[in-house]
């Protein structure tokens, strides 16, 4: 079924009775050519552009528990491809031409709304770096725009730009970051997919691998063995739980991230705001409620729940420049697992198994690479080379020197 | 999360930083043939189970001191608290 502006009147007129499921819960085959494991945002993509743009077929999506309950349900729906690396730069601009396009390729409102990112600058080496860091995106053809504080004051009346500690001198802005619904990324990605032939497997959990030797064949899983052609793990913050059972240890730390969200208001916020130096970001959801979050905790976690002084660190942090929140009641808080690696950017790689694949080390920032994360995978799983802008996502650089560390805080996961 | 120093008493896990894995207290010997290879494993490469995990948190705003930290990542329970110095020398640190 397509979706349109004419359905949905023809629907509203007819009580609604013509709406079926977007996508079908299958039960598991035997065999896949290719099995993918964890139906989050970047599973799905990757299932998604494996079947539209690379042609393949027999793939299955396995998830342990709902599409959609892991961390692309739990973000704070922020897209922005403001990095300063080579290694990065280009795949998260990559990223953000395909989440331009997302909507009418998936033919789903994904609710993608470009309403532009700002980052604070508090001193003049804070406005150095952030320069920098605007001419590498300029030149991989990302949009950067250095604004001064009035210009700030101008379309942000609210903020304060006088706090002693951290005084407002400008900010540096990508006016076609933003926000995505990210309910509808996972859905839409589910739909595009099970349209194009793959199998959604719900409630099937992987619990080992099936290697010959050497070889990946196929998957244990709560629900039977599955044979495979390609096994492609894609599970976030359990990338460890799952590659130690193909005898692998990742460098990756989990840890856990809240997001809290208050009460609803009226349209105050028209854009991101985000004040690294306090530990703190907001965005207004248009339900109305301010979205925002800050540092994780700190410590290992797999518990999808924080802890208090962190609330009160993020709270400290979004007074100081944002007074009036303070006004605002706090309505809802929550957690998610972070893959966090040992310099802060992710892996896409293939492993010292034949045939097993790994996606994994997002942080905290993965959900704005859904697309292209699904789509390099894929590039990957099919043609056994690396996509161009995903060259550096190597499990090797660990060991050869080749760190993307774009916050230069070393092999301290909870830093990045 | 409360942590129970061992000569502190109780005190709240905001006073301290987190560093990691408790393995890190083994250095490699950087004199062994394969040091590059053992340092590559020991600063990149994380077991990070779900379930008991033993952890270096440094009592930063108090008095400065090291603990291994025996904490649970499902549950946050914390189960043993020791000075990392004792720690090391049943272990057969040397320094
Ligand atoms: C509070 C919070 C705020 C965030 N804010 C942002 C933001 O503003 N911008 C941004 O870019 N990123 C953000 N992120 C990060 C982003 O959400 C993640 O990096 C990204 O969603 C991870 O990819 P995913 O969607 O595939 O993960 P997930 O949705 O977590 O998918 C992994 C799936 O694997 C499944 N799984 C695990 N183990 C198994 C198994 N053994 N067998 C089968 N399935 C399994 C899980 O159930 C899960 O559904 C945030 C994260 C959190 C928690």
């Amino acid at each position: 079924m397509r979706y349109s502006g004419f359905k949905v009147i023809k629907e509203a007129l007819t009580g609604h009775r013509g709406w079926g499921p977007a996508w079908r819960d299958r039960d598991p085959a035997s065999a896949y050519d290719y099995i993918i494991i964890g139906g989050g945002g970047h599973g799905l993509a990757t299932a998604y552009y494996l079947a539209k743009v690379y042609g393949q077929s027999r793939i299955a999506v396995l998830e342990k528990g709902w599409i959609g309950g892991g961390n692309v349900g739990r973000n704070t729906t922020i897209i922005r491809s403001n990095y300063l690396l080579d290694g990065n730069e280009p795949f998260y601009e990559f990223s953000l031409q395909l989440w331009e396009g997302l909507e009418q390729e998936l033919n789903y409102n994904a609710m993608v709304s470009q309403r532009g990112i700002l980052n604070l600058i508090h001193t003049d080496a804070q406005r150095d770096a952030f320069i920098r860091r605007g001419n590498a995106m300029i030149l991989n053809g990302a949009d950067a725009d250095l604004l001064s504080t009035a210009q700030i004051k101008a379309r942000y009346p609210f903020l304060n730009t006088d706090n002693a500690r951290f005084p407002i001198k400008g900010g540096l802005a990508q006016h076609r970051g933003g926000t995505v619904r990210h309910d509808a990324v996972a859905w839409g990605y589910a739909r595009g997919a099970d349209q194009l032939g793959v199998d959604i497997i719900q409630n099937c959990e992987v619990t080992g691998f099936l290697i010959e030797d050497g070889t990946c064949t196929g998957v244990e899983t709560t629900r039977g063995p599955i044979k495979a052609g390609k096994v492609a793990s894609c599970v976030a913050g359990s990338s460890s739980r799952v590659m130690e059972k193909a005898g692998m240890r990742l460098p990756i730390e989990s840890h856990v991230l809240q997001a809290f969200v208050s009460e609803g208001l009226k349209p105050v916020l028209s854009g991101v705001i985000t004040f690294g130096a306090g530990h703190f970001y907001c965005s207004q959801s248009d339900k109305g409620g301010l979205v925002f979050g800050g540092d994780i905790d700190g410590y290992n976690s797999y518990a999808q729940r924080g802890n208090l002084p962190v609330v009160e660190d993020v709270c400290e942090g979004g007074m100081a420049i944002f007074p009036m929140l303070g006004r605002a009641r706090l309505l809802r808080m929550w957690g998610g697992i972070m893959d966090m690696s040992m310099d802060g950017s992710p892996i896409i790689d293939r492993t010292h198994v034949d045939g097993l694949y790994f996606n994994g080390g997002w942080c905290y920032g993965g959900f704005k690479a859904t697309p292209a994360s699904g789509y390099v995978y894929a590039h990957l799983l099919a043609t056994d080379t690396p996509h161009p802008t995903a060259t550096a996502y190597r499990f090797d650089r660990f060991s050869t020197g080749h760190m993307i560390d774009e916050k230069g805080m070393g092999n301290q996961p909870n830093l990045h | 999360m409360i942590i129970d120093h061992p000569l502190l008493g109780p005190r709240d896990s905001a006073e301290f930083t987190y560093l990691g894995d408790a393995s890190l207290i083994h250095r490699p010997d950087w004199e062994a043939k394969d040091a590059i290879s053992q340092f590559a494993e020991y600063g990149y490469q994380r077991d990070n189970p779900a379930g008991t995990h033993r952890e270096l948190w440094f009592h930063e705003q108090g008095d400065r001191s090291w603990l291994v930290v025996t904490r649970s990542t499902t549950t946050h329970e914390i189960t043993q608290v020791e000075l990392a110095r004792d720690v090391a020398r049943r272990e057969g640190r040397s320094t």
